[in-house]
């Protein structure tokens, strides 16, 4: 129903922090977009500068095509789930949800039309005349989300809303802002610092690192094609691994081992190995000997860990491998492993450029 | 298990004997308020009942002349009643909303002027006693409920719990607020007032019972027998009732003592489940 674009977006506070540093983005209608970064990266900064309770400092920002950088946060008609719900602790759950309809001068009976609609889709009709301290944290987050969802506005803003719920529950309600978010259309930006969350949610997430987006797409295209070093070590889990690396005689030195079948590379620089640890499996004849220090057994599959031989001390070399059910390993053994050396990618230390 | 019982019985023997203490003079004043002049006169203060009660208690209350000139109990406990009401209604609403200006509008100075405000409780009313009269009579408010109240109503220590209070309030319900088209008075009305209910109460409490017992600036500042509380009236009974050579009449001054104390005991213990509560919790 609406789209919001963001062109040269900055932002300064006044004791010379530049949180946000020029932002270009074109949300389309619809569209469920995550903002994913390390805590303190300046995305919810982002966040609360398109709720209107920060400042722009620079740039525009539209709200289908109109500008909203002066606009109050109130007639910007976006609504906000908050990470601690921040539900009115003295009103019920009916007047949670009201309270905003009523504060725009809605008749009475559209009020509590409304509001009864969104509890049943909700599933929380049944604890309208509660007040959110006799809730569940489960049940408080859905009153979160039905104050959001009862205004119909033109975008939903989820600011980190289930940080505070346990790990089950998480996946939960994932599911289900994914479903409500689907079924009523309605353009989102979602903020959170878990991967997980960011890659089960998006349609397009941004990477944002120190008030920069590093990369933004679809979460596959982030998995399997990052541009950058901060991206790829990011995004998925278990991490990436990394391997320091040199380009020597044509051949991508990796601690003791020759890697084939890269060239163009620049000479002399720190250059970075990264490898999935699915496109890791063992071999008899692998380039790449590990000793065994732990195996975690996932069901489906295996995560071995071990340090790769051929290393000095100093240099990080645990590699991590996600082997099948067939494979199983006790910590001490030394195993051979092969890469996949078409789905390896090479990065610059200094700069986090990618090169492969 | 001896230990145990021994503590019990200490610590129970000190608390009676501070209540005894603490209580005895308010007793002995309400027994002796029973009595006949003449007793008291002859045999001092009194330990038990006398057959006076009624007598005594409704020539001070009701009768004009029976224990001032004119005016009568009843009309000092109204006048203390506006005195204490009007003080503490006045104090939390005036805190309040400088608590509110402070802590929510980011104007230049607001940090040195809370500062200022703090440090007005260096100046209580006795040090500026002289100046603030000034003001009220030269506003011709003397003998006035309004200049009773007025100059006594900006709290120092109430602006400074309620910001506690509002530094507390967590910010996202602001911002919930901002989105819900709340306005700054909508966002005072609709969700702090009512989450500082309990605060509120407790302060209301404690400032009714200072208020009621307000004496030097009611002394000052009333001269008229009208505008009298009931605290100046204790102060001015034993000159009225020594006059002419009489019978002093010091049942009816323990009268009037035992009624000044019951409104502020009765609204303690009515309100002292609030009070606490205010004082302890917070609903957030």
């Amino acid at each position: 129903m609406s789209t919001l674009t963001l062109s040269g977006v900055n932002k300064r506070y006044d004791n010379g922090a530049h949180a946000v540093r020029g932002v270009d983005m074109d949300i389309t209608d619809g569209e469920l977009i995550v903002f994913v970064g390390p805590s303190g990266c300046g995305k919810s900064t982002l966040l609360r500068m398109v709720a209107g309770l920060e400042s722009i400092t620079e740039g525009e920002m539209t709200i289908d095509g109109k500008r909203i950088n002066e606009t109050s946060p109130a007639d910007r008609d976006v609504a906000m789930v908050f990470q601690n719900y921040a539900l009115y602790p003295h009103m019920t759950v009916f007047r949670n949800m009201a309270y905003g309809l009523i504060n725009r001068g809605m008749a009475k009976s559209d009020i509590e039309a409304k509001v009864r609609e969104t509890a049943k889709m909700l599933r929380i009709e049944d604890f309208l005349e509660r007040k959110p301290a006799q809730l569940s944290g489960g049940q408080r987050q859905r009153v979160a989300m039905g104050r959001a969802i009862v205004r119909s506005p033109k975008l939903f803003l989820f600011d980190e809303p289930l940080s505070n719920l346990d790990a089950k529950l998480r996946v939960q309600m994932r599911i289900e802002i994914k479903r409500l978010q689907r079924e009523l259309g309605v353009t989102s930006i979602y903020v959170t610092h878990d991967q997980t969350e960011a890659m089960t949610l998006a349609d397009r997430l941004a990477v944002i690192n120190e008030g920069l987006i590093e990369q933004m797409g679809s979460p596959m295209e982030l998995y399997s094609d990052p541009k950058t070093l901060f991206v790829a070590s990011f995004i998925g889990s278990p991490h990436i691994n990394l391997l320091p690396a040199r380009f020597e005689n044509g051949q991508l030195q990796v601690g003791d081992t020759a890697m084939a079948g890269f060239d163009a590379l620049p000479q002399d620089v720190p250059l970075m190995l990264g490898i999935r640890p699915e496109h890791i499996a063992p071999h008899a004849d692998g380039a790449f000997e590990i000793s065994v220090d732990l195996v975690e057994q996932l069901g489906a599959d295996s995560l071995i860990y071990g340090a790769v031989a051929g290393f000095n001390g100093n240099e990080p070399h645990e590699l991590c491998v996600r082997a099948g059910e067939a494979s199983q390993h006790l910590p001490g053994e030394r195993i051979k492993l092969n890469f996949e050396a078409g789905r390896a990618m090479v990065f610059r230390q200094d700069s986090g450029e990618r090169l492969i | 298990m001896s230990n145990s019982f021994w503590r019990t019985l200490s610590t129970h023997a000190i608390l009676i004997c501070g209540m005894i203490f603490m209580s005895a003079p308010v007793y002995i004043a309400f027994m002796s308020s029973t009595h006949a002049p003449e007793t008291l006169f002859n045999e001092g203060l009194q330990y038990w009942f006398g057959g006076h009660f009624f007598e005594t208690y409704n020539e001070v209350l009701f009768v004009e002349g029976g224990v001032m000139k004119k005016v009568t109990a009843s009309r000092m406990l109204v006048n203390s009643m506006i005195l204490g009401l009007g003080f503490a209604i006045g104090k939390v609403v005036i805190s309040m909303s400088a608590a509110y200006a402070i802590v929510y509008f980011r104007f230049r100075l607001a940090v040195p002027l809370f500062w200022v405000i703090f440090m007005t409780l260096l100046l209580p009313l006795e040090v500026r006693i002289v100046p603030s009269y000034e003001v009220v009579a030269g506003l011709g408010l003397l003998n006035t409920h309004t200049g009773l109240i007025v100059p006594l109503i900006a709290s120092a220590t109430g602006t400074f719990f309620f910001r506690q209070f509002f530094k507390s309030v967590p910010e996202e319900l602001l911002e919930a607020a901002r989105l819900d088209n709340a306005g700054p008075l909508r966002f005072l009305i609709d969700i702090l007032v009512p989450l500082s209910k309990t605060m509120i109460a407790a302060i209301l409490i404690i400032m009714f019972v200072v208020g009621w017992n307000q004496y030097l600036w009611p002394l000052i500042m009333t001269t008229e027998e009208t505008s009298y509380t009931i605290v100046i009236g204790i102060k001015q009974i034993y000159q009225v009732l020594s006059e002419g050579g009489e019978l002093p009449q010091f049942q009816k001054a323990f009268a009037l003592t035992i009624l000044a104390t019951l409104p502020p005991v009765l609204v303690v213990l009515v309100f002292q489940n609030w009070f606490v509560k205010g004082l302890v919790e917070s609903e957030k």
